[in-house]
């Protein structure tokens, strides 16, 4: 680990004696594992001068290119940023509210309602930690003609900290303290040092509230707003109308505070319906011109793609497939609770068996075949920023070396082919959402394991089901009442604290908590747990940076956590459109720099 | 007759009390919870969706929660969606319209095909028209909706690109283009619908007509020397029209209820997807809204067919 952090500050020192470019580190960074957005908080924290991160853009002039539609196969069912509980309606409410700043694919700040970004050298980052100085843009107005100010920003973090208000981004804000210091500053209170500070007012939790309009409506009273389906934002579109659960209708925001845009003069969103028939509107009928998520098998897209009327585009988060072999035992009660925290799985504790599991996962195969350009074949569960990517993991596939490990660890196999040990046999049951490549995923699986003297039952539970959190279902993803499980975890912020949070022995989840919390695997470790403390007060970037690999590294290592393919986000896109994604934020972050070629 | 309507409509207040017990109380012990979303959240603390379950009654007894929503019910107040926090009211009326006009216009074509068919091909039975019509009908109902949609689609809008697929309740266009988009986009859905409901009813005007022609008053119809028009219109359809007119009364609430397949292949906005995601959310203020309207429907529209009766027969008396 120190040489990985040596090699990082050497590379810091090269930045800053202009000998390596940003970007180059940043490629650097990502390949050592770390997420963009972190890589560059790396260079922001070590003082390097943050050339202000832009997007380009082509558009000279504000309108005059014609309607932009969208294709949702969720539609929004308001439009409040705080609210939005979905993707769906996070997307929607972006449109019209923008954060002081947002994040780019490379994990950058790029500023919108904010002048500049913090830093240590402008002095909006505080030295204890604690503090942070944003300086607001001048200019901007809200959609209804009024002046945008710090009351506004002030006032949107009072709004969403009230309890009572109750909004999905209350945990972001409930501990801060945001104070103007003029019309157009503000400062930023932590309780204690924090070395992401960026999490607040950017991004979609970030997205500012004209107090003017919302002030009446704070509290127990948010739900009356009329602004909560006809926004009044200060973003590149103005809501013309809105159908909750089908389609909304936007103009062109004539005094953006942005020149020249935005491009287009009107904007459609329409939701409903299913992933295929959305890449079809786009990629065969073109009746839309970008589609949002199409998690629709790739064999299937490139087909729809032949036509050559559009094309896919993928976006890597960190958000990632992963097997969990059960720590605990489900099928036995202990304290009348199955798969109790305090059970141990009885062919799982020996890490042999673990071994063999993984490796008889066929990663790049099923990869390739299944999933096709939707999944990235990996050996971390921590994928991106790629500061954070540990580069000490691997996988392999290899039915022998399973039986030779197996063999090894005194599992023999019985009369039936199935291998036992001190009565224990090697049979278990494999439970994942109904999901077509999932199934195929599981049966590739199976094969494998048979081979390997593995007998695998394969279970499927229908999504609102196993995704779903009643706590009274026996099949929930949360419950965990089977031997492995596999399914998609996402990752939010472009910092993985909280995303790595659902390892530590606090989250286990179980019947005291209702199944609430995170650790689903229910697994416990005090290296690890430790390591995840020390993120959370350790405030130089590169030794927080090491902190997060070591956590990568101590979970895969394990091998109760199989990671299997970073998932990245499909996108169908019409030729000639050019829009702005990021892995880091809303479809919509940049909508305002979407253009389309003559 | 208007003291009988009007008996008709007391008797339905206690059936209506009785349907919106049995409604909530079902919903009520269902299990799932509104904010399931927020608690798959793992960025939403738990204190959020405690805070938002007691906000909204949720944690009260059922029998309290009953009488609250009776109360407002009462008031002409039909509560908000837990999910878009938005009045039920306003998210049905938004929706009305579409429905109407795209299910709605699906049950006329439906109607005007299946009458006309269903009447020639029972007054020459067996003949060529009758078995390709007859033909055609099994077809029609033994292919589902979802099915022919997705033909439709990938004939007239993949292949030949004539048609969109996806419905637009808020068409830019203006004056004669306006309703030449919405006839565009309309046509595939009302045909996908309208044909499948032709195919059985026209299979029921068949046999009702096949049931009343060979009764002795149309023969003697015949033999007093009337033209074969009028027979089969003033005698035979008015009372083969009896059994038809209970089928297609009971149908209409369907209307409103939506075509939840077809609404979501074509992306149609109507009542029926709203239920759908009301109910894939336990939405239970929107569910009930749109399950009492629907019940309230059923118990109209039997009325309106036992009125009709007296009309097509004069000798159905109402005491």
């Amino acid at each position: 680990m120190d040489k990985h952090e040596r090699h990082i500050r050497q590379l810091i020192d090269e930045v800053r004696d202009g000998q390596l470019p940003r970007r180059g580190f940043i490629a650097q960074m990502v390949g050592l594992g770390l997420t963009a957005p972190m890589a560059g908080m790396l260079l922001m924290h070590a003082g390097v001068a943050n050339a202000q991160a832009t997007i380009p853009y082509k558009g000279t002039k504000r309108g005059g290119g014609g309607t932009l539609k969208l294709i949702y196969w969720q539609a929004a069912v308001h439009l409040n940023p705080h609210f939005a509980g979905g993707t769906k309606d996070q997307d929607a409410s972006r449109i019209f509210y923008e954060p002081l700043a947002g994040w780019d694919s490379d994990g950058n700040l790029v500023p919108a309602l904010a002048a500049e970004i913090p830093s240590k050298e402008n002095g909006g980052v505080g030295a204890d930690g604690k503090t942070v100085t944003w300086k607001l843009k001048k200019g901007v107005t809200w959609h209804d003609g009024k002046p945008f100010t710090a009351d506004d920003v002030v006032f949107t973090a009072q709004y969403a900290g009230d309890p009572a208000t109750s909004t999905v981004t209350v945990a972001t804000y409930k501990d801060i303290k945001v104070e103007k210091v003029d019309s157009h500053t503000v400062k930023v209170t932590y309780p204690k040092p924090t070395p992401f500070w960026a999490e607040a007012l950017t991004g979609i939790v970030g997205c500012i509230l004209p107090k003017h309009v919302f002030e009446v409506f704070m509290g127990a009273k948010s739900r009356e707003a009329a602004a909560n389906t006809k926004p009044v934002g200060t973003g590149p579109y103005k809501i013309v109308d809105f159908k909750p659960g089908d389609s909304l209708v936007a103009e062109a925001n004539m005094a953006y505070h942005v020149p020249n845009q935005p491009f287009f003069d009107r904007l459609e969103v329409k939701g409903g319906g299913d992933a295929l028939s959305a890449a079809r509107a786009v990629l065969q009928t073109t009746e839309y011109d970008v589609a949002w998520n199409l998690a629709v098998e790739d064999e299937l897209l490139k087909r729809l793609e032949a036509a050559g009327k559009g094309r896919m585009e993928f976006y890597a988060g960190s958000d990632i497939e992963f097997v969990s072999l059960n720590v605990t035992d489900p099928w036995k009660e202990v304290d009348g609770e199955r798969a109790s925290a305090k059970s141990k799985h009885p062919a799982f504790t020996d890490k042999a068996v673990r071994e063999a599991m993984s490796l008889l996962i066929d990663r790049k195969n099923i990869g390739e075949q299944v999933y096709g350009r939707g999944a990235v074949v990996t050996s971390n569960f921590l994928n991106n920023p790629p500061r954070y990517r540990s580069p000490n993991t691997k996988y392999e596939f290899s039915i022998d070396k399973a039986n030779q490990v197996l063999e090894a660890g005194g599992w023999k196999k019985g009369a039936d082919g199935i291998r036992a040990k001190d009565g224990v046999k090697l049979k278990f049951v494999f439970q994942t959402s109904v999901s077509g490549p999932r199934q195929k995923c599981q049966a590739i699986i199976k094969d494998a394991c048979t081979k390997a003297g593995i007998d695998l039952e394969l279970k499927s539970v229908v999504a609102a089901v196993f995704f779903g959190s009643d706590a009274a279902n026996p099949d929930t993803y949360q419950k965990f009442w089977s031997d492995i499980q596999m399914f998609t975890t996402t990752m939010g912020s472009p910092d993985p604290q909280f995303f790595m949070e659902q390892f530590v022995t606090e989250q286990l989840s179980q019947k005291a908590n209702k199944w609430s919390s995170r650790n689903l695997a229910r697994w416990s470790n005090a290296e690890y747990d430790a390591a995840h403390k020390a993120s959370q007060t350790e405030f130089d970037p590169v030794k927080r940076a090491a902190l997060f690999v070591k956590m990568n590294d101590l979970v895969v290592n394990d091998k109760h956590i199989i990671p299997l393919f970073a998932r990245p986000r499909p996108y169908g896109v019409v030729n000639k459109m050019k829009p702005v994604f990021s892995a880091w934020d809303n479809t919509t972050w940049a909508l305002g720099y979407w253009t389309r070629d003559a | 007759m208007i003291n009988y309507i009007i008996r008709r409509l007391l008797i339905a207040l206690p059936s209506l009390l009785g349907i919106s017990v049995v409604l909530f109380t079902v919903l009520a012990l269902a299990p799932g919870d509104p904010f399931e979303d927020l608690a798959n959240n793992p960025n939403v603390p738990p204190e959020v969706r405690m805070a938002l379950r007691a906000q909204f009654g949720l944690d009260d007894p059922i029998w309290q929660r009953y009488l609250h929503w009776l109360g407002s019910m009462l008031k002409g107040d039909w509560g908000f969606s837990f999910i878009s926090r938005i009045n039920v009211d306003t998210l049905i009326s938004q929706r009305i319209g579409v429905t109407i006009a795209v299910i709605g216009m699906s049950q006329l074509v439906a109607l005007l095909v299946a009458l006309p068919v269903g009447v020639l091909a029972a007054v020459k039975p067996y003949s060529w028209f009758d078995r390709i019509a007859s033909t055609l009908a099994f077809v029609g109902f033994s292919l589902p909706t979802f099915f022919t949609g997705v033909l439709f689609i990938l004939l007239f809008s993949v292949q030949l690109g004539w048609l969109p697929f996806v419905y637009r309740s808020d068409l830019s266009s203006t004056g004669w283009q306006w309703w030449v988009d919405q006839f565009k986009q309309s046509i595939m859905p009302i045909t996908v619908l309208g044909l499948f409901q032709a195919a059985s009813w026209m299979r029921y005007v068949r046999s009702a007509v096949l049931d009343v022609i060979r009764l002795d008053y149309v023969t003697t119809a015949r033999s007093k020397g009337l033209g074969e028009r009028a027979v089969v219109n003033k005698h035979v359809v008015r009372n083969a029209l009896i059994p038809v007119v209970t089928l297609v009364a009971l149908q209409m609430p369907a209307v409103f209820g939506g075509a939840i397949v077809t609404e979501q292949i074509f992306r149609i906005p109507g009542i029926g997807s709203l239920l759908i995601d009301a109910i894939l959310r336990n939405d239970t203020p929107v569910i009930m809204a749109v399950t009492f309207v629907f019940s309230c429907l059923v118990i109209f529209f039997n009325l309106v067919a036992d009125v009709l009766y007296g009309w097509l027969d004069p000798r159905i008396s109402y005491r």
